[in-house]
């Protein structure tokens, strides 16, 4: 995909999402789980509600407004988090070598064995439903890929003798670490972390449609689309709106994240999970 | 030269570079005779392997041959279409490239990618092919070919790949063997053997060789004429001992000056290496005049603004020069 | 050949008993073990004593360390516990299970080669045009749908709007109940191998030896056949194998959905019910079957490289 053209559209629709996310209160029409109203239940879409009602009445427009921000939040919070986890270790993995390093590498070794999503869910079963247990079950299972990207550049780093330069130049440590390795990385991190939020939402989504994530009546795009299912003959309209939100949000963060690594990362660091 | 076997004439290779074009190689002329070896000389960046590519048809985007004649016996073939192009290579032009370890197919047995050659252009059966890969191997000296036919390039050194690649190219007796740099990437003692080799092969097929290489002293060695290139022009073209002898650009000169000599500096008193001062222009900045003058010692006011013609020299020479030619 | 595997499958033990521990780790901590989930749910309330009882029972009363060495051993003399939920052996119950996996899997990931490698193929020997724009548009779309519900769309459209196909379940196993599913789960990794394949493509196109390959006078074809597949298809393989991990992971999802009676729909049931063991058993079965795949796919990657081979 020309970089060019990803990177605006992925873009703007990132910038939309993000601003249904945080305009929620002014763009929505009603409250998302008190505006309930029996006499409402299931309209489909038309004039007074754009997206149609639920079984309880409730606006789904509104509901997926706010969903935006479950999601989007799930999204930032998560990837921060692994990414913060990710780089940590594979720097400091690479950085001084020897048994941390054979630990760290055998705890990634470790997670990439475990399929992520599995993973969430065994965490999620532990914590229970909740958005707080989402974030930690899926903030700390994905860090994997960074950290290999992490170590991955300060080896390179080192063979070419940077590192080694530096110290003889008397740097210590953690200044090498920030201002040497650190800005090499931190173009394919960038391009890692945009794609692992779409991974993200999808996740969320996949988790709480499931019943562990976030539970009904709060209105995540996932749990609005398990409470669709039941209904999906009578009011298919419910099942429509939810997954679309999901999947113009998460394509808005592929194509930013594809737009990013043209820029970014040219050399392909991080093609390997596309 | 009446009756080369290749003309080059006027060669102008452009580079789309965004919204600009640049020319890369400009006005760039010169015969090879039949069973001839030509040597073309210049630094990396002055345009030489891009004109070998341009011969064999091989450019690519951003490259393309926007001017300019390239004769093969006779026939143009710069503007052949790709299907008669692709009968050519191999066939009648032959190439061999730089980097040996790069350019063959990891996965495919050296022997298989020597029988390529004669399964495309002899349309031989591959039992066959593979018997003649096992005599080409021989040819180019390789020991127990038997065995090593069914090699991976990565079990070989990189003057064993070399010796591949040339038998790749010369399997079918081409015309002409274009030689892009072939031992730069080896180690000295190897380079010999492989000029050698070449040298030999092609002699004794009667393949005509353009030599391309940065080292004066290699190419002035085994070809008969030389050009040497610089930032897109040819600025000098002589026969090999004139050119060593009677050097005429001060380019050339100072080429031939920063060959190290053991022992004959010394003798002269001097210490340190000559070089010559400067660098290569890139491409989009292509100094006005004549492309040499900010490193010529010779400069004058005509040099920077005006770009001198090419002076024929004796013996089918020229040299491009306001002061020398 | 086959010395080679079975010692390369050996080298997935160590990082099973490692999974292995960190699985059963997690689950002791659980604060609710079964029977106070069922108190919580309000569906039994069971007299204190009881409780007691069925906890002794169990061995929930061991310490950690005992409880983890009985585990192993159990689990490496192929018993896996017994199920809280219906008391049958753990092993019982995902063997039943085991083959609509198996077999769901195994097509939604046919599906994704069969069509997405050949797709990368074609967008990447003819880059910029219209057939490669519109594969990588689609194929990026299919990376950011959520499979279940493609899933759910794909099952309102074909079964209960069309009525082509049956809506969920097992049937008599066979491909009209099989197609919903699998393609529902194939999509995402298709897109990937699309993509992939026309990276892998691409880059392999630009190499030096495809010049030489060029040069000797090759069509375009040929240069493909003879060169390019093969250099490319490394790449293509490798992907492959890491897929089936996500593969698995949203198979879970997505057997849930379509009431497919396999492993991942297994898993979350006994999670709902804090069935533990089965739980266990079930992550357990699911990451050996990762690991397997990717050792085959290493045993087939050194089969096309040779370079690795000679190590």
């Amino acid at each position: 995909m020309r970089g060019g053209l990803s990177l605006w559209v992925g873009g703007t629709l990132v910038a939309v999402a993000l601003f249904v996310a945080i305009a929620a209160p002014l763009i929505a029409l009603t409250d998302p789980v008190m505006g309930a109203n029996l006499m409402n239940a299931e309209i489909p879409p038309g004039l007074e509600f754009p997206f149609g009602t639920d079984a309880q009445g409730r606006d789904i427009y509104s509901r997926i407004v706010y969903g935006a921000r479950i999601s989007l939040t799930v999204g930032i919070v998560s990837q921060v988090c692994n990414s913060l986890i990710g780089v940590t270790l594979g720097l400091t993995a690479g950085y001084w070598g020897g048994l941390w390093d054979d630990l760290v590498s055998g705890i990634t070794n470790l997670m990439l064995a475990i399929p992520s999503l599995i993973f969430a869910l065994a965490i999620m079963a532990i914590l229970g439903p909740g958005l707080v247990s989402l974030l930690i079950a899926l903030g700390l299972t994905s860090w994997s890929y960074s950290c290999r990207i992490a170590r991955a550049q300060v080896l390179s780093l080192k063979s070419q003798g940077y590192i080694q330069a530096a110290r003889i130049l008397g740097y210590g440590d953690l200044r090498i670490m920030f201002t040497q390795v650190l800005p090499n990385i931190l173009g394919p991190l960038i391009v890692i972390a945009t794609l692992g939020m779409g991974g993200a939402i999808l996740a969320e989504a996949a988790l709480s449609f499931l019943g562990l994530g976030i539970r009904p009546p709060f209105p995540s795009w996932g749990s609005m689309l398990s409470e669709a299912r039941e209904q999906i003959t009578t009011a298919p309209w419910l099942s429509v709106f939810p997954g679309l939100a999901i999947f113009v949000t998460v394509l808005g963060l592929n194509l930013l994240g594809d737009g990013l690594r043209d820029i970014l990362d040219p050399q392909s660091t991080t093609r390997r999970g596309a | 030269m009446s009756d080369p076997l290749l003309r080059v004439d006027g060669l102008r290779i452009a580079l789309a570079g965004g919204k600009t074009t640049y020319n890369a190689v400009e006005e760039v002329s010169f015969e090879i005779g039949r069973g001839e070896a030509f040597g073309l000389v210049g630094e990396s960046g002055c345009g030489k392997s891009i004109t070998a590519l341009a011969i064999m048809g091989l450019l690519r985007r951003p490259l393309s041959l926007a001017a300019g004649r390239i004769v093969l016996d006779g026939e143009e073939i710069q503007k052949a279409s790709a299907a008669e192009m692709r009968r050519l290579r191999g066939k009648r032009i032959a190439m061999i490239f730089q980097e040996p370890m790069t350019a063959l197919n990891p996965l495919s047995p050296i022997g298989k990618q020597i029988a390529e050659m004669f399964v495309l252009h002899e349309g031989m059966g591959w039992s066959e092919a593979m018997d003649r890969a096992e005599e080409a191997l021989r040819q180019v000296r390789v020991p127990s070919p038997e065995r090593r036919i069914r090699d991976y390039p990565h079990q070989l050194s990189g003057g064993m790949r070399q010796r591949v690649m040339i038998a790749i190219a010369l399997a079918c007796s081409p015309e002409l063997l274009v030689a892009d740099e072939p031992t730069t990437a080896l180690d000295v003692t190897v380079q010999a053997e492989i000029i050698d080799l070449m040298a030999e092969l092609c002699a004794a097929k009667g393949t005509a060789i353009l030599m391309i290489s940065h080292d004066l002293g290699l190419v002035a060695n085994m070809c008969r004429r030389v050009a040497v290139m610089y930032a897109g022009r040819i600025v000098e073209a002589q026969p090999a001992d004139a050119i060593f002898a009677t050097p005429r650009h001060p380019y050339t000169c100072g080429l031939i000056n920063s060959l190290p000599r053991l022992g004959e500096r010394a003798r002269r008193g001097r210490q340190k290496l000559q070089e010559i001062a400067g660098t290569v222009p890139a491409i989009a900045g292509y100094p006005a005049g004549c492309r040499f003058n900010p490193r010529c010692s010779e400069a004058t006011d005509v040099c920077l603004t005006v770009s001198p013609e090419a002076t024929p020299l004796p013996a089918d020479g020229l040299v491009r020069c306001h002061h020398h030619g | 050949m086959l010395v080679v595997l079975v010692r390369r499958l050996a080298n997935i033990v160590p990082t099973l008993a490692a999974v292995i521990a960190v699985i059963f780790l997690l689950f002791s901590v659980l604060p609710g073990s079964f029977v106070s989930a069922m108190n919580e749910d309000g569906r039994t309330t069971i007299d204190p004593a009881v409780m007691e009882r069925m906890r002794k029972e169990m061995g929930l009363d061991d310490p950690l360390p005992t409880r983890f060495a009985k585990y192993v051993a159990h689990t490496a003399m192929g018993d896996l516990g017994t199920s809280f939920r219906t008391r049958e052996p753990v092993t019982k119950l995902i063997g039943n299970r085991l083959w609509p996996s198996l077999k769901l899997v195994f097509t939604a990931m046919a599906f994704a080669i069969v069509v997405g490698v050949p797709l990368g193929f074609i967008a990447a020997l003819k880059p910029g045009s219209v057939v490669d724009t519109i594969s990588m548009v689609g194929a990026i779309s299919g990376l950011s749908l959520s499979q279940f519900w493609l899933g759910l769309m794909l099952m309102y459209l074909f079964a209960l709007k069309l009525q082509w196909l049956p809506s969920f379940g097992y049937g008599d196993g066979g491909l009209r109940y099989l197609a919903l599913p699998a393609i529902a789960l194939g999509v995402g990794p298709m897109a990937l191998l699309a993509r992939t394949t026309r990276a892998a493509v691409l880059e392999v196109l630009n190499a030096d030896f495809v010049r030489t390959a060029r040069s000797k006078g090759m069509s375009e074809r040929r240069v493909v056949e003879w060169h390019v597949l093969r250099n490319a298809l490394v790449l293509v393989v490798t992907t492959i194998g890491l897929q089936f991990g996500s593969l698995m992971g949203a198979a879970v999802v997505v057997e849930k959905l379509f009431s497919w009676p396999g492993i991942g729909s297994l898993l979350v049931d006994s999670v709902f019910q804090r069935d533990i063991p089965t739980v266990q058993g079930c992550i357990l079965l699911i990451v050996t079957f990762f690991l397997v795949i990717n050792t085959l796919v290493d045993m087939a990657y050194v089969a096309i490289d040779p370079r690795i081979r000679y190590r």
